[in-house]
């Protein structure tokens, strides 16, 4: 999606009722990120815009990018950097070696990354110990990387890569997990953003 | 319930290209990358690229598919080297063009173009002008499609010296003065 280089508008500064807003709907779908949200968006300062082609609109807070949004109604689809700064809250799958090259040049994301050795899909289990805090869902990754939910087609995940530690692209799942271990084929993730791509690359400062 | 504590984590983005640093194998500049994480984090450096740990690496691999990492990062690397060489050429190539006009008798504006060759915000750039010489400058759009920087009054001999000191990988040499006499217009 975001494979040239961006040419972006103007920052914008947003209402507070708009922050409001966003801030909650960041919340319900990203649960996990509950405990950390004032440190992602801290109440005192102020949220900017900026419009991106493709009516894709980047959020941005001190000079920081958090999140991507597509038509003003899609997913909030949270920028690499903030993945990188809590890689927990998001949940994950996990590509092999082979898989990382094609990503990293935007190639669609395909099943059989995923399903080879080093690729880690989810595995529903029950996770012991109680939830962080209330609302919060009680799930993660286990030691192996695999992520103790199913996730369903159109849920935004982090591609984590493997023998890597930070993660290398962020999309919308086209198909949901358990399909992909069905199926075995097909692709998984299109129009991801990635590692070095334009978004990456955009100056927001 | 207790205190949530600050989690966010600090990654190290390379210097070079910007990725963190286990991901610079891939972003096409690897030598220079290596080169700035040896230098400034050279415990991260020890992690990522100390030969065991590449081995181990790619050992995992099948060997062809080895092959063809090999292959393809070689492809990448030439590709970024060419890329390089290419801007270097234009670099020497491109040249800055400062033009003096003439406005009216005695009365000059002078243009800068070509100056985006080299990489620079024309628009701050303009900035700098104005406040150097305390007059206006501008950012224009030439009919040809460009954008030039109109400074007014005649500076030209001025902003070669300003252009050479304060942007040292402006070579004298590209800096070209030109003078356009405007055409005698016919007073109608």
């Amino acid at each position: 999606m975001f494979k040239k280089d961006l040419g972006a508008s103007p920052k914008q500064k947003l209402k507070s009722s708009i922050q409001r807003s966003l801030r909650n709907s960041l919340l319900s779908t990203y649960p996990l990120l509950t405990p950390h949200i004032d440190e992602v968006l801290p109440k005192k300062s102020s949220l900017e815009q900026v419009k991106l082609p493709d009516r894709v609109s980047l959020y941005v807070i001190e000079g920081q990018p958090l999140f991507y949004q597509q038509d003003n109604a899609g997913f909030l689809v949270p920028h690499l950097r903030l993945v990188h700064r809590f890689p927990q809250a998001f949940p994950t799958i996990r590509i092999d070696r082979g898989a990382i090259r094609f990503v990293l040049s935007g190639a669609t994301l395909m099943a059989p990354g995923l399903t080879s050795k080093g690729g880690r899909l989810p595995e529903p289990k029950e996770r012991e110990g109680e939830p962080v805090a209330e609302g919060v869902p009680n799930e993660g990754p286990d030691e192996e990387g695999r992520w103790s939910r199913e996730l369903e087609k159109g849920e935004p995940v982090v591609v984590m890569a493997e023998g890597k530690e930070e993660a290398c692209a962020i999309g919308l799942l086209v198909m949901g997990t358990k399909d992909v271990k069905e199926k075995g084929k097909g692709p998984v993730i299109e129009e991801a953003h990635f590692l070095g791509d334009g978004l990456w690359r955009l100056n927001v400062e | 319930m207790a205190e949530p504590v600050s989690v966010a984590r600090n990654v190290i983005y390379c210097g070079v290209c910007t990725l963190p640093p286990e991901y610079c194998e891939y972003g096409g500049t690897v030598k220079k990358c290596q080169e700035w994480l040896e230098k400034k984090h050279p415990n991260m450096y020890e992690r990522i690229w100390s030969p065991e740990v590449l081995e181990a690496a790619t050992a995992s691999l099948s060997l062809e598919a080895q092959e063809r990492a090999a292959k393809d990062a070689k492809k990448k690397a030439a590709k970024a080297e060419a890329a390089e060489q290419k801007h270097a050429q234009q670099l020497a190539n491109s040249v800055i063009t400062i033009k003096r006009i003439e406005r009216n008798k005695r009365k000059y504006v002078t243009s800068v173009s070509g100056l985006e060759a080299f990489g620079l915000e024309l628009k701050k750039v303009a900035k700098d002008f104005g406040k150097k010489f305390a007059t206006g400058a501008s950012v224009t759009k030439t009919p040809s499609g460009g954008e030039e920087i109109v400074v007014q009054g005649d500076v030209s001999g001025e902003i070669e010296e300003f252009l050479l000191e304060k942007y040292k990988d402006i070579p004298e040499d590209n800096i070209e003065l030109v003078e356009d006499k405007k055409k005698k217009a016919s007073a109608g």
